[in-house]
């Protein structure tokens, strides 16, 4: 079975990438000459350019939009404007999680579900199974190439290509219609990475250019990034991965995404699963962790306290930023609390780590 | 990619410099720029014994994690303490910075190794077919 390409893959073949079989994309897991360090290192402190082309785009339409995508996720629709941006989980009737995703709104009638690229079928069958009256749903992911151009340079690199003013993109905002070197994108201030930066939507035969504008217009600035750095980036940012801090069998509200579940307003998918369990108390919650003794937490690994198990790192790793090693953990929740020791299980021996609170990375994403 | 004529390699990517009794063994140009950014190492025990092939430390990149197999049958008499500081001294140079000394029990065990042209060409091989 071959694998599939974004429309950026001449890049990653232009620019050497190393490109791996990523959930059945082709994609490039690092570039030659950087790697996912240096890669890491540059977004952090000037900008870095992911194809990220592989996610999903769904428009919901219709005079039933709005409550259809209110049903659908745990957080509240009415809270943004037209043009405004919101992330939120999407849950089962248990209160598990389909995916995250971001809900761009056009207005009450138009709305774009961008979801995560290893759950496109999935979650379209689900927005599908789960549709009412007088709202469409349309995959229109094979129309969209995406670029994530990210970093304290982001703005100034993306304003020399357009004459739209990117500083009245507030952050979790968007414009459907930006003129990028000529070409007519959909531009917010999002991103995977705890810097500034834009997510780009652009027509797919135009994706190398534009590619090729951002890279020429940011020279030394800029530089092509892969899937190892975006992963090194979303982590120290504490941002949720699918399939590793949220699933099926983890709830949003054990995963520390409360902030996004609103239980006081509408009804919604999991709504209930969530207040009963909201109301019971978590029986376990996704910790901060460092490490005490040597080694590198990973995902998967189990984690020990007093000879027994009690849950497992959901992601964890050599951070570049800070150095050393952190990870996060699912957990019982009688062992949650900051300061508690821990241990993780790195190759069949119990390595001592600390539950910790603000060990990661304070996202530098601007509001105003 | 670089393959130092003096060396004798494995097919798991170890090398090892030979002078009498002993030998310093590391890990090769390729290892390294497959696995990436070196950022751990569990450095082999100093006076363990082991066998040709044997698991005898373990050198994490970013995104994998790889056991360092002993290239020849003997006892570790010397390790490398720096790696252990800055690992990211394999990617700068992995023939520059050993990993430990062996002293070795059987001669014999470097037949079964490449010299640097069939190690070379077993890369290429490999990169082939990688893709």
């Amino acid at each position: 079975m071959s694998l599939k390409q974004t429309p950026l893959y001449p890049m990653h073949l232009k620019y050497n990438g190393k490109l791996i079989d990523f959930g059945g994309w082709e994609l490039p897991v690092q570039y030659e000459g950087m790697g996912i360090i240096k890669e890491h290192h540059l977004v952090r402190e000037s900008a870095g350019l992911f194809d990220v082309s592989h996610m999903g785009e769904v428009f919901i339409q219709g005079e039933n939009a709005e409550a259809f995508v209110q049903n659908l996720i745990c957080n509240d629709v009415k809270t943004i404007q037209d043009g405004q941006v919101l992330y939120s989980p999407m849950c089962y009737p248990d209160g598990g999680v389909v995916d995250d995703l971001l809900v761009y709104r056009y207005n009450r009638n138009k709305y774009l579900l961008v979801i995560n690229a290893a759950n496109v079928e999935k979650d379209f069958a689900w927005m599908t199974e789960n549709l009412m009256a007088g709202v469409t749903a349309d995959n229109v992911s094979a129309q969209y190439a995406q670029l994530a151009l990210q970093g304290p340079q982001a703005q100034e690199i993306l304003q020399k290509l357009s004459a739209v003013d990117l500083g009245s993109i507030k952050f979790f905002w968007f414009n459907p219609a930006v003129k990028i070197s000529g070409v007519e994108c959909i531009v917010s201030r999002t991103g995977y990475t705890g810097e500034d930066g834009f997510e780009i939507y652009v027509n797919p035969d135009k994706a190398c250019f534009i590619w090729e504008e951002i890279m020429a217009a940011g020279g030394d600035m800029v530089a092509p990034v892969g899937l190892g750095a975006r992963d090194s980036l979303r982590f120290e940012a504490k941002l949720p991965l699918y399939g590793q801090e949220i699933d099926k069998d983890i709830s949003p509200l054990e995963a520390g995404l409360g902030f996004f579940v609103k239980l006081n307003t509408d009804d919604f998918i999991g709504k209930s699963a969530l207040v009963q369990q909201k109301e019971a108390g978590l029986k376990r919650k996704l910790v901060e962790f460092s490490m005490i003794g040597k080694g590198i937490p990973r995902s998967h690994y189990e984690v020990y306290k007093d000879g027994q198990a009690i849950g497992h790192v959901t992601t964890g790793m050599h951070a570049p930023t800070f150095k050393k090693p952190i990870g996060l953990a699912l957990i019982n929740y009688e062992h949650s609390t900051p300061g508690t020791e821990i241990e993780i299980i790195i190759r069949n021996k119990a390595i001592p780590a600390l539950v910790g609170q603000g060990i990661f990375y304070l996202k530098k994403t601007k509001s105003k | 990619m670089n393959f130092p004529e003096k060396l004798l390699y494995t097919k798991d990517h170890e090398w090892i410099s030979v002078t009498g009794e002993k030998g310093h063994i590391g890990i090769s140009d390729y290892a390294q720029t497959h696995l990436g950014d070196i950022v751990y190492i569990e450095l082999p025990e100093m006076d363990m014994e082991a066998t040709q092939g044997e698991a005898i430390g373990v050198i994490e990149s970013v995104k994998a994690v790889a056991s360092f197999l002993c290239p020849v049958g003997g006892t570790i008499v010397e390790v490398n303490e720096e790696l252990e500081e800055s690992p990211e001294l394999l990617n700068q140079d992995p023939y520059e910075n050993w990993i430990a000394v062996i002293e070795l029990s059987d001669q014999k065990d470097l037949d079964k190794l490449m010299n640097a042209q069939t190690y070379a060409e077993y890369c290429q091989n490999l990169e082939e077919t990688e893709g």
